[in-house]
């Protein structure tokens, strides 16, 4: 398999597209195809059976490039599934079938996320290199050394001012178009930063904050406003603390529309009913938004906040462009890419953990909150 | 991490239901205009404000991208009427940027070619996955299917660098498995990383689809003969195809915007747009005539998917919560 993608690198960027769809697209019908026959009785079946017997320990020969690998896997495929089948009462070829479906997902998770989610685990309490027990030295280095302290609090203010800010914006915004002529042109426009590369929205964000000496014309907007109002241009991404607060906006602009679009299905879907029965109790329209339509929106709001706030604990691509961390701006994110790069596994797997750490409460609170939605009725 | 995800959590069943209305009535012309009317003077002034606001950035940097190098950098863009002049030039010379390795042309065409397999695979065996979980019945299949939804809330930082010592070792806990990708794999790690991060999600939202096909239907092919390769090819996969299309978008934009599995993945000659901005970003920080071309061409796949595809785009947000 190596040797197949090496040959493959060797070739035109754009021919590679179709090869390796072509490729893979081969494979699956390969995998349906023996899953259909599989079940069918008859000396043809059988053969084909006994073929992809064959077939399979060769191609575990190919992309594990070991005999040892091709051996046990002939093993398990020639006594297994025979012998299973054989006793099997939900139908031969049934688990053929199962792994058939299930095996190419199952290896790639385990391999991609299963596996390496332990091992980084493992590697958090371990030294720079790996190879050495080092207890809770990594994470007493994030807890006890102020930069890294800063950098665990900037996650924090993260988290706590985008998913409110934009919830609130993208929630006024969904009410004010409610109903209003243009409302599709309305929601394009602030829809549209979320199709943007989060690196595009900073390099978008960097030009509105940019800064010029003070004797020449400002070129960034904001600089410019300030200017105007007789203030001396600011080198906005700089100055601490506030510098963190113009890279939250950035997010901000970006998830507003999410807010917004969620938000503004959940308003629809209201029932027209109870906004009419409001109405007519002689309630004005922001009594009706607070106890009509917020309760009735109510379970789509935690949707958009949680979902929200994971989004801003794993921001990395913003900071990443715009200061790379400098000026007091780095986030556990950052930071883990940093010491990664900085050769400091042990550190970059303790800052992963930690943002795993951070993530869990959010999930688990929106789980517990659904099941207590379901009791209730 | 990117711009764009469905709503991967799980919302109770009265959200669903009035998630799906308002979907329906947002669809239906006929329900916007029976229920048009005029909403108050201060409401459309908060929504002007804000659409505004929310639009001037990217205004800004399309006029920028369009005005001479000279006047880039001495004049702001809001004086466009006064200091006049239009230019293609910034986009040939920000074409022609980059590093000793690659420009930023050729890390277009990277980002194509990372782009297409990285969306299609995920799917393909993400839908095999699917199927079976819906329709095939095997014991442990509930622990197996929330281990997977489990594996969405793993960041994607946990994973990054031991797959990339698997990647180059070939090992698991020091056992060898594989042999090792060679340095000039190419886009091969890249593409196999992406389909990893693409997996829990993609199975979970097409199980959602593919386990609201009527029985009836599965069962009426299952009596005229068919296994399930046949069912899955001929039944699942048609059926289930808008839904596959607007999981599609999403993965599309997911690995189009990406920095972080490329930064690690995709390195050298073989880096996407995102990561090459990001280093221009950084180097020629202050070259605003190549930084607002080059950062308008990285948007410009993104917008136009999103601009002609805009319905499935909404529809798909929604997916995870709607067929929860």
């Amino acid at each position: 398999m190596s040797a197949f993608f090496s040959w493959l690198a060797q070739l035109p960027a754009l021919a590679q597209v179709p090869i390796i769809i072509l490729a893979f697209g081969v494979v699956v019908g390969a995998i349906l195809f023996f899953v259909e026959i599989a079940p069918r009785s008859g000396r043809g079946y059988t053969i084909i059976r006994l073929a992809v017997c064959v077939l399979a320990p060769l191609l575990i020969l190919l992309v594990a490039n070991s005999y040892t690998w091709a051996i046990i896997g002939a093993g398990v495929l020639g006594l297994g599934f025979f012998y299973i089948d054989y006793r099997s009462r939900t139908g031969a070829g049934y688990l053929f079938q199962l792994v058939g479906f299930l095996a190419p997902a199952a290896i790639l998770l385990g391999i991609g996320l299963v596996i390496p989610t332990i091992q980084t685990t493992v590697q958090a309490f371990m030294s720079a290199r790996g190879d050495r027990f080092v207890g809770l030295d990594n994470f007493a280095w994030i807890f006890t050394q102020p930069e890294n302290v800063r950098i665990v609090l900037n996650t924090i203010v993260w988290v706590l001012i985008v998913p409110t800010i934009s919830t609130i914006a993208g929630l006024a915004y969904a009410v004010f178009i409610d109903k209003s002529r243009g409302e599709k042109y309305f929601k394009i426009l602030v829809f549209m930063p979320m199709a943007i590369s989060l690196v595009g929205a900073s390099i978008i964000w960097r030009f509105v904050y940019t800064a010029r000496p003070a004797d020449q014309e400002q070129i960034g907007l904001l600089n410019q406003l300030v200017v105007m109002f007789g203030g001396q241009p600011v080198d906005f991404l700089s100055v601490s603390p506030f510098n963190t607060l113009f890279l939250i906006v950035i997010l901000i602009w970006v998830q507003t529309g999410f807010a917004m679009v969620v938000l503004s299905a959940a308003i629809k879907g209201v029932p027209t009913e109870q906004m009419e029965a409001a109405e007519l109790d002689g309630t004005n329209a922001w009594e009706q938004f607070v106890n009509v339509t917020v309760p009735g929106i109510r379970s789509a709001l935690v949707v958009v906040l949680t979902t929200i706030s994971i989004v801003s604990l794993k921001v990395f691509d913003i900071v990443r462009t715009t200061t790379a961390g400098s000026n007091e701006t780095s986030v556990v994110a950052n930071e883990m890419y940093t010491q990664f790069k900085n050769f400091e596994q042990g550190r970059s797997a303790a800052f992963a953990l930690v943002l795993f750490l951070l993530v869990l409460p959010i999930v688990v609170y929106n789980a517990r909150q659904i099941k207590k939605q379901r009791e209730i009725r | 991490m990117s711009s764009v995800m469905p709503v991967r959590l799980p919302v109770d069943a009265q959200t669903t239901r009035r998630l799906r209305r308002g979907v329906r009535r947002m669809e239906s012309p006929i329900a916007r205009n029976t229920k048009k009317r005029l909403t108050s003077r201060g409401a459309t002034i908060g929504a002007l404000i804000i659409a505004v606001l929310w639009s001037i950035p990217t205004l800004g940097l399309l006029v920028s991208s369009f005005r001479p190098a000279q006047q880039v950098r001495t004049t702001g863009w809001w004086t466009i009427f006064t200091n006049t002049g239009v230019t293609f030039d910034n986009y040939t010379t920000a074409l022609a940027a980059g590093n000793s390795q690659l420009n930023l042309a050729g890390s277009f065409i990277n980002s194509i070619a990372i782009t297409l397999p990285a969306t299609l695979i995920p799917l393909m065996i993400a839908s095999l996955a699917a199927y079976a979980f819906a329709w095939i019945d095997f014991r442990g299949k509930n622990v197996m299917f929330i281990g997977v939804f489990a594996l969405q809330i793993v960041p994607i930082q946990m994973a990054l660098v031991p797959l990339l010592q698997f990647f180059s070792g070939g090992t698991i806990f020091g056992f060898p498995v594989v042999a090792a990708l060679n340095p000039g794999s190419g886009y091969s790690q890249v593409w196999i990383a992406h389909t990893m991060f693409a997996l829990p999600l993609a199975i979970y939202l097409l199980h959602n689809f593919v386990s609201e096909i009527p029985s009836e239907v599965i069962e009426a092919a299952r009596v005229d003969g068919a296994g399930h390769g046949q069912i899955f090819f001929r039944i699942v996969l048609p059926l289930t195809m808008p839904a596959i299309a607007s999981i599609a978008i999403f993965q599309f934009l997911w690995v189009w915007n990406d920095l972080l599995v490329a930064l690690i993945f995709a390195d050298g000659a073989v880096a996407p747009m995102t990561k090459l901005l990001a280093e221009l970003s950084g180097a020629r920080g202050q070259d605003w005539h190549l930084l607002t071309a080059g950062a308008f061409l990285s948007i410009l796949v993104p917008l136009i998917v999103f601009f002609s595809l805009q319905r499935f785009f909404v529809r798909g947000l929604l997916a995870g919560s709607t067929k929860g």
